[in-house]
């Protein structure tokens, strides 16, 4: 196996990532776009813990896990209250933070 | 470049794995629909759990399964459906300049695997693959316990900030 297979794996789930953030419109499917962003992190971490011989990526993978839950459980209260508040979670409609 | 050692065992693995990961990807950011995009995610997801595995990460492995197709799989289904009046395609998901990311993501794959094969090239991930031996629990829990002990108190402090934030903020008054 090769460096380069696991980081381009990584990089190509990084930009199909970074175009869900900048393409959809609906809150969740933002949300879920970054939890790829993450996913391919994790899979670089990984890939030089092992380079490495260190044990450090899976540590530093664990704990991107654990952001990313606690990431996901206050995204989706928002969108939650965002939801309750306005009747629709499409990101273009919330303006009023906008100069 | 792959072609030297494809008939590795491993290879073929992670070829047919990350081909099923880059497509459920896809899937996520063009489906109309945000369950099926929910449900594409846990393909990639799972595929990203079988690659810790071909990298030996037996317990992050796991970790991925139990909390992202476990527990996130699940918070996304009840956000998706708490959200929503109607199950089904929908046609307005996307910005009305949605194309734009299109080349701001190819420009940044492509700077990305200029560097990455520039940089790495042909080098192999480990020189003997049969070394690679899965890594004992004992051994992460010596290091998240260890050197990275404090990144776990303030790891532990978000977590529970996390639980009270999403509790106050999606309870109704």
């Amino acid at each position: 196996m090769l460096t380069t297979q696991f980081l381009l794996l990584g990089a190509v789930l990084f930009c199909i990532g970074v175009y869900g953030v900048l393409a959809r419109k609906n809150a969740v499917m933002v949300l879920m776009s970054i939890e790829l962003i993450l996913n391919s992190v994790n899979i670089n971490l990984l890939a030089f813990s092992v380079r490495h011989g260190s044990v450090d990526g899976n540590t530093f993978a664990l704990y991107i896990i654990a952001i990313a839950a606690a990431e996901v459980g206050v995204g989706l209260a928002m969108v939650l209250l965002i939801y309750r508040n306005r009747r629709t979670i499409a990101l273009d409609d919330l303006s009023e933070m906008k100069g | 470049m792959v072609a030297a050692d494809l008939l590795v065992a491993q290879n073929v693995a992670f070829g047919i794995i990350s081909l099923m990961m880059i497509v459920g990807a896809l899937r996520v950011v063009t489906v109309n629909n945000v369950v099926h995009a929910a449900l594409w995610l846990v393909v990639v997801l799972s595929g990203a759990a079988a690659q810790y595995l071909l990298l030996s990460a037996e317990f992050v492995a796991i970790t991925q399964i139990l909390v992202y197709v476990g527990a996130v799989m699940v918070l996304f289904l009840f956000g998706t459906m708490l959200t929503r009046a109607r199950i089904g395609a929908e046609s307005d998901l996307n910005n009305k300049n949605w194309a734009l990311g299109i080349p701001v993501a190819l420009l940044m794959l492509g700077v990305m695997s200029y560097v990455i094969i520039d940089g790495f090239g042909d080098e192999r991930l480990i020189e003997n693959p049969g070394d690679m031996e899965p890594i004992p629990v004992q051994v992460i829990s010596d290091d998240i316990f260890g050197p990275y002990l404090l990144p776990f108190w303030a790891l532990s402090f978000v977590l529970l900030v996390a639980v009270i934030g999403a509790i106050v903020l999606a309870r109704k008054d």
